[in-house]
Formats: C-alpha cells, structure tokens, sequence
C-alpha cells in the first residue's frame, strides 16, 4: 500500500500524541499514582505505535512498542515510577520526536537505532518486576501483539478487556440468576463510513435482550469514532448466544461478530490482571448489595461514575478540522481584494454624492452595507486563522524540567493565559523568542538554590508565562522571581567595554541601559552575561519579535525578578490605518500607535539638543518631520501650523509631522518583497480604492 | 543549473529580446511572468537607487527596477514603448525589470550562442553569461538571477 498520502496525516497526529505524551509523562512525573495520566500515556504511545506500524517505520515502532510495555508494567503496579525510569522514558521521547522529524524531512526514518535507550528500557522491563512479573510479562505481552495484529490471529479480542471486580460480580450474579453473558468481538467493514453509527445500532440490537456492561474502546470513544474497524464487548441477556450473534450481523456493514458464552470460572480465570486503576471508583457499588434482579442498572451506574469520573482527566475535544493554512490564506486574499474593491465603490460613491447634491441615495446606503459586510467578513476569516498560543508554549513544561536537571536549580513554571488566540503564522514564529526568554530566567535570572535560601526566598524559584488579549494585541509576559538586572552593572559592563564613554553611560537612564542588552553587538560579550545575568540572544528575540510586527520591553527590579512583556498583533494582514500625505506622496500610519493628532503652531516648536520637540499636556514630546526622513519636498509653508500625528511605542512619545490628513482607512497590508531593502521605517505597503499603492509607515521604527 | 543542461544538448531556448538604448538583451522566457506597460510607481525611500518604486499589478504590490541604472546607464524618460517585465525567478516572489522596449520573442539554439564569463570589472558585463548572434545583431543573454540579486555576482 502507498502510504505517501497519508504522511502529512501521520506527522500532523504523531506530534499530537508526542505532545500528549510529553504533558501526561510530566504530570505521572509528579504524580506517580494518576491513572487519569498513565491511561492517557498508554493510548498515545499505543496509537503511536499504531500509526507507525500502518506507515512502516520498523525503528520507531519498536522503541515505541517497548515504551508501551513500560507503560503497560507502570499501569499493572508491576513498575514504579522512578526518576531514573522517567529519565529513561523521556530520552526515548525525544528519539521518537527524533525520528518524526527526520521522517518530516526525508519521509524516512532515518537509520538510528537508539539501541542504548530500548536497551535501557529493557532493563527496566527486566529488572524491576523480578521473576514473577518477567513470567506476567511475557503473558502480557502476546496479548498485546494480539491487539495489533488481530486480523489475522485470534479474533477474540473481548479476551483481552480487563474486568474490576464489580463488572465480575454483576456478570457472576446474573449467571447465578440464570441469564448469560457473552463477550463478543465485532468486526465492521472497512469501507463502512460511519462506524460509531454501526457500533451503536450494534450495542442497540444486543440492548434489545439485554445489557452491555463493558466495551473496548469505551462507549464514549466509540461514539467519538476513536475504534478501529472493531470493538469487543461484554453483556448480560436473556437470549441464547446465536439469537445475539444474529441481531449483530443483521446491522448492515457488520462483517464478522465473534463470541462465546462465559461461565463464573471463565470470568475468574482472568482475574488476576484485574486493574486497580477503577477501584475507587467502583467501591461505592461494590460495597452495596447488589442484588440479582438489579444487576443491570447497577452496572449501569458503575459505567457511569466511570464515565463522570472522566472529564476530570481528559480535556475536552474541541470540534475542529484540519484546514491547510494555504486554503486559509487564499480565502484571506479573496478577502483582501474585496476590501480593495469596496474601498473603490466607496470612493466612487462619495465622488458621486459630491456632484449628486443633497438627499441620501441608495448607492450610499447600500455601499455603507457592504461596508459592515466587509468587515464582518474579514473579522470572521481573521478569526479562523487564530489558534491558541497552547501549540507554541506547550512544550516549554519540559524543557523547564530539563533545565532544571541540567543547572541544578529548583524551579517551576506556571503558564496562564495558553488559550488566549493568535493568528497561526504569528504562533508558529513565536516559540522561539519565548523559549529564549524562558531559558534565560532559567539560566541568568533565577538564582542558584543555596543563594535563594540565603535571601529568604522559596527554594524553588518560579517561572511565570502570561499570555492575554490586549485590544488588539496579544501581551505575553515572561518573567521569574529571581535576581533581576543589576543596571550598575550593566552601566559598568558598557563602559568597560567602550560601548559608550564613561559620560554617556552615566547619563543613560536605567531603561536606556537596559534596552543595550537588546543590541546585537553588546549581547554577544560573555562577560555581561555573567555579571549582568542577562543577554544570551536577546537581540534574536528583539529582531523576531519586532518581525512580527511585535516589540518586546522589560520591566525589572534587582533582587526580586524580571519581566518581559511581549506585545504582539493580533492580525498581520488588514489593519485600521490613518492616511496622510506628505510631500504629495501617500502614506499609512497603522491606527495601533497613533494616540492623537494635533496642530501645533510653528512658534510652539523649542530646541532640546539641537532636536525639535513640543509641549504636550506637560510632556516634551520629539517631533520628526516624515518629509526629511522619506526624502520629499514638504509642500507647506514654513509658517503654517504643523499637523503633528502623536505615535506612541510602549511609553515613549513621538510627533510625526505630516502636510495632510487623508482619513481613516482599513487597509490590506502587502509586502515589498524580498529584494527592496528598505532601512524598516517602511514596514509594508497597501492599495487604494483608486489602484495607487501607498506605503506604510513603520511608527515603531522611526521613535 | 539548467542553462548547463540546454547547452549541453544544444536545444532551442526561446528569449525575450528586449532593448537598452541601442542594446539588445535576451531574457530566457522561463523566467518571464508577463510584460506590462509602465503603471502609475510608488517611490520607497531609502532604498537601492535602481529601484523605481513598488507598482499594482492585479492585487499584488511588486518593486521595480530600472535595468539602465542598473547597469549603469544613463536614465531615459519613459515613452510609449517603455515596458515592465515581470520576472519570476523565486515563483513566490516577483519583480519587474523596466526596460526601454520588447523588440521580439526569439528561438536561439545552442550553437548560436557563445558563452561567456561574466566580467566583474564592468557594471554592463556583469550580468552577461553569453552572446547571441542573429542576423539583426548581437544579444547579450543576461543572467537573470544575478540582476535580481537573487545570487551574488560570479
């Protein structure tokens, strides 16, 4: 079988269950005892070792396969959860996440064994359980084969589901009152397209004579569609065996039904795999008399404190499909271009008022219309181009535990705010600067422990991301609780280095200081890093962050921590822009930084350092004349009053001076393209109603 | 390197011939998105001085340049027969060459062309890498992904 097609679907899934495995082993970490999290563990490592087998990758199904059985030993009590074993099991993750990326780049598996982690496992698998579980082992082992091999081998899969003791005792007691119980194994049709809607007219024609005690999968997941093409099941009924066999295969789609009728011996004989894992569940029905009449519903009632104990643990599926994010962005340039033809008509239509005269005209009202149609419309596209930053941070829990192994240090990291929603493109560049920003609290900021006890702090020091919606930004805040930036120190470090003379230097201003930390040239010296704590890319972070249309301060203070704030976009493509004119040119500011407009007579206008500044509310405020930095002709006379847009960049202030205000605009932001280099202060550009493309103007740039 | 594997089997190859003055150059028409009349040019500031501005073509913003003052050449004021070429060199990224007219689409085969190594020392023969004959003259077939800075000179 070519199995090419369905590699994207294969890579897309495996990250998800390396994902879901990566969370789970985290929390069993902490928590040896979670059932909730080793069941998790098991189904992903087992669908992963599924997948991996169907696409043919032999090495990743093996390691996969033997993470399993440590699972499935982990799960059984027969091995506890250690620090060493969880080591082990984290290495073989991360070769698994190897392998899937090398599978991404090469469509091959690559050629590594990883022989020492599969023998470490197999260590583990050996070593722990001693003699009797090394004997239950390798009878848990063909089992497992079974399962995936069962087609060909042993139908009878309703041999494998593991009954508590509260489901044998429901089943022993029915038998004792003279109904049967059968395990069956149903086997639908491959073709079948709606599997769960088969499963379920199956679990309806048995309910007609009796009950379904257990299922596997569980009846929530089969309703889900999460079975393959067969399911196995355990029920009570009044009918004979064949009677049930026939009610099943007459369900159209059903291509086999295997089953046998169990005795109480039968139903003992597999008791000692008997899972701990429900038992608190289930004792509040096993310690009731459960009298033989009443078997059913009280199974009934197991099944569903079963059920209800489950939203605890699994997270809620959101509905979702996968969309390819070029059929995204190809819906979003559809939107794009209508944009632009309604800026037309609606240019077109106040020309046509102008001459028209008074009185309110149809077009008018109706391009007004389109208007809100527009918008609406590009709101809603926006919108389904949004995903949760979850997929960006998620990892960050495990290198945190890394981290803290590899520096020695007690640390925690809490994160908020993961669901908060950001346009794809944004989150898939994000990861990186915030792992820098991570990694540098981990390593620079947070003390060492012997130093945090000594200052009275807690001795696990604490990493902290935020994340939430600001009108249209997204702020990510990431911080710790450790020593902050020493300003001094920095303030020294420049001047040792000759970054700026010692007058400079002592001039600057703590944010000045700090924002060199940001610079390319000074964040590359070793020795600031050591003394000032900080530095170690941080002109990376700066540069992507800004790329993405975000920018990126600090706030800190020595001794208790520091905070980086991450201010991001919500949208890269269409924003709310201000038009001007300068020079006979037109240009867009984005409406995002422009915090006033004003009109400022020429004789306002002083001299602070040879640069020109005004006085606004009681701040002096810059003023940079946008006709210099283009390189135009103003076209107004030197004494006319300034129209000075006021753009602001986190707290700093700045007048843009420009000839002319056009109005307000939605414009659709394009890119210059690759080979124009410009020097940033033209951060993009955008066509008109009339076709004219005007450029952007970057304010961020130019404060 | 395709243009190695053309010469080796001595095939046609078709080129824009496209005129500079009293130059002719020819673009390889696999490059070639589409030919334009010169649109209204939004200038950038402060960039490359070959580059004439951004212009609109059909939704899509696209920077031009001028192949005079690229090679540097004295600049001409546009007429009638001043045309954009729009190349496509990267397909997720074009550009436009303006250039001072398309005289013709011509086929070339192999053995008219003689190549050449493109000279690092004068501004004009940077971009040459050979030179047709045909019976109304010389063409210098450009290398395009050397004009468009898409590869370094050599």
């Amino acid at each position: 079988m070519d199995v090419s097609q369905y590699l994207g679907i294969f890579l897309d899934e495996a990250k998800e269950h390396i994902q879901v495995l990566s969370d789970q082993m985290l929390i069993l970490e902490q928590e040896p005892d979670n059932q909730d999290a080793i069941n998790e563990i098991f189904r992903a490592a087992h669908s992963l070792k599924g997948m991996a087998g169907t696409m043919g990758y032999k090495r990743l199904q093996r390691l996969t396969h033997d993470m399993e059985d440590c699972f499935s030993a982990v799960r059984s009590g027969q091995m506890n959860v250690t620090s060493g074993l969880m080591d082990v099991l984290f290495q073989a993750l991360d070769s698994i996440e190897g392998y899937v990326e090398t599978i991404q780049n090469t469509s091959d598996e690559g050629d590594n064994d990883n022989d020492s982690i599969v023998n470490e496992l197999q260590k583990f698998l050996k070593g722990e359980g001693g003699d009797s579980s090394t004997a239950e082992k390798a009878s848990a082992k063909p089992a497992e084969e079974e399962r995936g091999a069962s087609a060909s081998g042993d139908k009878a899969e309703y041999r494998n589901i593991v009954l508590d003791e509260s489901q044998k005792n429901v089943m022993k007691d029915a038998i004792v009152s003279g109904k049967h119980v059968y395990g069956f194994t149903v086997f639908i049709q491959e073709t079948c397209l709606l599997k769960a809607a088969r499963a379920f007219l199956v679990f309806k024609a048995i309910e007609e004579s009796g009950d379904v005690i257990v299922s596997s999968p569980s009846s929530q997941d089969i309703e889900d569609e999460k079975f393959e093409f067969r399911f196995s099941l355990f029920a009570i009924c009044d009918a004979d065996i064949e009677k049930i066999k026939s009610a099943i295969m007459s369900v159209s789609e059903i291509e086999e039904a295997v089953g046998e009728e169990y005795t109480e011996e039968m139903l003992d004989s597999g008791s000692s795999e008997a899972e701990p894992e429900n038992a608190a569940a289930d004792k509040p029905v096993e310690n009731a008399p459960v009298p033989a009449g009443n078997a059913a519903p009280a199974a009934k009632e197991n099944k569903s404190v079963a059920n209800a104990k489950k939203p605890a643990g699994k997270p809620v599926v959101s509905r979702t499909i996968r969309v390819d994010i070029e059929k995204l962005d190809t819906l979003m340039n559809l939107v794009s271009e209508l944009i632009i033809a309604k800026n037309t008509i609606v240019s077109a239509a106040n020309s046509g008022t102008q001459t028209g005269g008074g009185g309110r005209n149809p077009l008018v009202e109706n391009v007004e219309y389109l208007e809100s149609v527009t918008t609406n419309l590009h709101e809603a596209v926006m919108k389904v181009r949004m995903v949760p930053i979850e997929s960006a941070v998620n990892k960050f829990p495990r290198m945190v535990r890394d981290l803290e192994k590899k520096l020695d240090k007690k640390m925690n990291l809490t994160i908020t705010g993961e669901d908060t929603e950001l346009d794809r493109t944004v989150v898939d560049e994000i990861g990186d600067p915030l792992m820098h920003l991570i990694r540098n609290s981990a390593d620079h900021g947070l003390e060492s422990t012997a130093t945090r006890i000594e200052r009275g702090k807690p001795e696990t020091g604490t990493i902290f991301l935020n994340a939430y919606q600001d009108g249209n930004n997204v702020v990510i805040e990431v911080g710790d609780d450790g020593n902050g930036i020493d300003v001094e120190a920095v303030r020294s470090k420049i001047i040792e280095r000759g970054y700026a003379s010692e007058e400079t230097a002592n001039q600057m201003s703590d944010k000045d200081i700090i924002n060199v930390l940001f610079d390319p040239g000074f964040s590359m010296a070793k020795q600031v890093t050591d003394i000032s704590g900080r530095g170690v890319g941080l002109d990376v972070v700066k540069s992507n962050i800004e790329s993405l249309g975000g920018d990126v301060e600090v706030k800190t203070k020595l001794g208790e921590g520091s905070t980086f704030i991450v201010r991001l976009p919500l949208t890269l493509a269409i924003i709310q822009a201000l038009m001007v004119i300068v020079g006979g040119e037109k240009y867009a500011i984005s409406l995002d930084s422009i915090t006033t407009i004003e009109d400022v007579p020429v004789s306002d206008i002083k001299l602070v350092q040879q640069k020109e500044v005004i006085q606004l509310r009681g701040t002096v405020i810059p003023i940079i004349r946008l006709s210099n930095v283009l390189g135009v002709e103003s076209t107004k006379d030197e004494n006319e009053n300034l129209v000075a847009v006021i753009v602001k960049k986190g707290d700093t202030l700045a007048g843009l001076v420009v000839d002319e205000l056009m109005g307000q605009q939605e414009i659709v932001i394009k890119s210059l393209g690759k080979y124009i280099n410009n020097d940033r202060i033209i951060s993009g550009a955008t066509i008109l109603g009339d076709g004219e493309v005007a450029l952007i103007i970057d304010a961020n740039a130019l404060i | 390197m395709q243009e190695l594997e053309v010469y080796e089997e001595d095939k046609v190859t078709q080129y824009i011939v496209v005129n500079l003055g009293i130059e002719h150059y020819g673009i390889d028409i696999k490059y070639v998105d589409n030919i334009v009349r010169v649109p209204q040019i939004t200038r950038v500031p402060n960039v490359q001085s070959f580059f004439k501005g951004v212009i609109n073509l059909r939704g899509e913003v696209i920077p031009v340049m001028s192949l005079r003052l690229k090679f540097d050449m004295p600049e001409t004021e546009f007429t009638s027969k001043t045309r954009i070429i729009i190349i496509k060199v990267d397909p997720s990224a074009a550009i436009g060459v303006i250039v001072d007219e398309v005289e013709e689409v011509r086929d070339l085969p192999e053995s008219m062309v003689e190549k050449k190594t493109p000279d690092k020392n004068d501004p004009s023969q940077f971009y040459i890498t050979g030179v047709g004959k045909t019976d109304k003259g010389l063409v210098s077939i450009l290398d395009l992904a050397t004009v468009i800075g898409e590869k370094e000179i050599g």
